[in-house]
């Protein structure tokens, strides 16, 4: 059998199980289409020989009857998670050669349940961006093109190198991280499906910190299938992350029923933005109408807050970053800055993190470090904080009213052209996360599932949003959206 | 609130990161735009609203006070810039 990368989970498992293909093939297709993929700048460490290992030994786990879940399935995991011996450096350069001791909760859940690791993907510098361009390793690039264009566009960010790995059937899955759209906006710039689940689900523990109350891991995969199979591996509660949940993990694989009949899915008026994109608007209706059709019945809902959720975010997400950051000194790990006759520790650490951050992360430290300091602290981390109680409790309301789902756009516009936004204020960059970071803030899970094209022929995703520790029946809802959208569009491919 | 020259060299201060004098009106000028996207906060009704402390409702888990690691002096060192005897090397702190 040819082109095994271009399988998803469960075909290969499958397939596994069934003795028709080994993990060893599984893993030299994948291996060999990262090697010839050097243009999307996706996989940034590889690891084939970690990969073939685990490849073999998922091969003997079958033969001799003990297949867990994810055995013998190639994926690639984002630079943010720790891997033992492996660089892990969240795409900057201030943790440039670092090799953990330690394996993150995540990854190692994943190990256990056999998966094998291909290398670590791309991403935007400690997660901070939403187009993978400010990456220490430099922009990874959408194997998508716009019609016969060859303009680079970006696979979304800040798990970029995630989503154009699996769009580009690099791998047959990948991690990414979540802390303000940073799974779902990179999922529906590439027509694959992401999914973050509630916060707390899965142990952030190993993962380097941005914001420690917002970020969730979760994966990115072919189908929403596959995201179900993936997420399960994925989560459960930890000793080593005070705030996982100590909550039991369904099989959320068997609740893929396709059957919504009664569900109540939500239509929230205040994401319908002005200036929306009329194709944007098109396809929400389409999907409102795609869930109707399988049974669900479509309301009109309110959430008032969700204006403000944007501007919250960018109170909390930059201190809690300031505060998490202040670790990067130079004396642990990672760079130390070359010093001049006679500087001190203070210069030390001024121009350890001058060279070692880039610009979008120096800046949100010290946006964060302004909103903490003496003097503002009540008027803008406070206040923020209280705006994301009354964003939560939108949430809330909504719920009580009887909704089981949210639907609303996954981004307000199609992957843009890498470059595009730089000239920009930083602000239009923000904007990106207008219809996921409400989530974040409100700690609930989100699914971004591929449903439509715009005209240039460009993935355009739709994001719906569950209850609290409802994964399982997001899906469901999730499943039952991808049967009736149909989405099979590949890039082509020129890479 | 309008941030000048000098409160962007003393943010910077604040979070030890270099800034050389004449990037100072740029940086100036990105976190004013930031602080006026900010701004639309104030138009909240935060009375007697409660500043999240916890997106879940739940009671951090208590365990008991014991060592459960440690005697890891090799690895915590590994990746260190300037590890020395054991230690953690850095340029002289006290005169």
């Amino acid at each position: 059998m040819t082109d095994l990368n271009k399988l998803g989970l469960a075909e290969a498992r499958d397939l596994l199980r069934k003795g028709e293909t080994t993990s060893v093939a599984l893993t030299e297709a994948c291996l060999a289409a990262i090697d010839s993929a050097g243009a999307l700048n996706a996989f940034v460490h590889k690891t084939p020989e970690i990969a073939l290992e685990r490849a073999r030994a998922a091969d003997a786990r079958i033969a001799a009857g003990d297949a867990p879940a994810m055995c013998g399935l190639p994926i690639g995991i984002k630079d943010l998670f720790c891997t033992k011996g492996v660089e892990s450096q969240a795409a900057s350069n201030i943790l440039k050669g670092f090799k953990p001791e330690y394996e993150s909760t995540v990854s190692q859940k994943l190990q256990d349940a056999g998966a094998v690791m291909l290398g670590k993907l791309n991403m935007d510098e400690f997660a901070m961006g939403s187009s993978n361009e400010t990456s220490a390793y430099g922009a990874a690039i959408s194997p998508w093109r716009r019609g016969n264009e060859e303009t680079p566009l970006t696979p979304g960010g800040s798990s970029g190198g995630s989503a154009a790995a699996v769009a580009a059937d690099l791998c047959l899955a990948a991690t990414g991280t979540d802390t303000g759209g940073s799974i779902r906006q990179p999922a529906a710039f590439t027509g694959t499906v992401g999914i973050k689940p509630t916060y707390g689900r899965c142990s952030r523990w190993g993962i380097v910190a941005f914001a420690s109350s917002l970020d969730q891991a979760g994966p990115m995969t072919k189908n929403v299938r596959d995201a179900a199979i993936m997420l399960e591996a994925m989560c459960g509660h930890d000793a080593k992350d005070s705030t996982s949940a100590d909550l039991a993990v369904p099989n959320f694989e068997a609740m893929l029923t396709g059957d919504i009949k009664g569900k109540k899915i939500g239509i929230p008026r205040e994401y319908r933005m002005e200036g929306m994109p009329a194709e944007i608007a098109k396809l929400w209706d389409e999907g409102a109408a795609m869930l109707k059709g399988a049974g669900a019945e479509i309301v009109d809902i309110s959430l008032p807050h969700t204006k403000y959720a944007l501007p919250a975010y960018y109170v909390i997400a930059p201190a809690e970053a300031s505060s998490n950051l202040a670790r990067y000194d130079g004396v642990r790990y990672g760079h130390r800055a070359s010093l001049a006759q006679g500087d001190g520790i203070t210069e030390m650490y001024e121009k350890t993190r001058a060279e070692g951050f880039g610009h979008e992360v120096q800046r949100r430290v010290m946006v964060g470090t302004y909103v903490l300091s003496a003097g503002f602290y009540d008027a803008y981390y406070n206040r923020a904080r209280r705006v994301r109680t009354l964003i939560k409790q939108d949430f809330e309301q909504a719920f009580a009213a009887g909704v089981d789902a949210i639907l609303t756009p996954a981004t307000p516009s199609a992957a843009f052209g890498l470059g595009e936004m730089t000239d920009e204020d930083p602000v239009k960059m923000y904007l990106n996360d207008v219809f996921t970071v409400t989530v974040n803030l409100a700690g609930l899970p989100g699914i971004s599932v591929p449903t439509g094209v715009d005209s240039q022929g460009l993935p355009l995703g739709l994001q719906l949003i569950g209850r609290p520790w409802e994964e399982g029946d997001l899906l469901n809802t999730a499943y039952a959206l991808e049967q009736a959208a149909g989405f099979v569009a590949k890039p082509a491919r020129w890479w | 609130m309008s941030i000048d020259q000098s409160t962007a060299a003393k943010v910077a201060k604040l979070a030890r990161i270099k800034v050389e004098e004449d990037a100072l009106p740029a940086l100036a000028e990105e976190f004013n735009t930031i602080l006026g996207f900010i701004e639309q906060l104030n138009e909240v009704d935060v009375e007697g609203v409660e500043p999240m402390t916890s997106v879940t409702p739940q009671r951090l888990k208590r365990r008991a006070d014991e060592v459960t690691d440690g005697n890891q002096q090799a690895k915590v060192l590994a990746n260190a810039p300037d590890a020395r005897e054991g230690f953690f090397a850095v340029p002289k702190v006290v005169e």
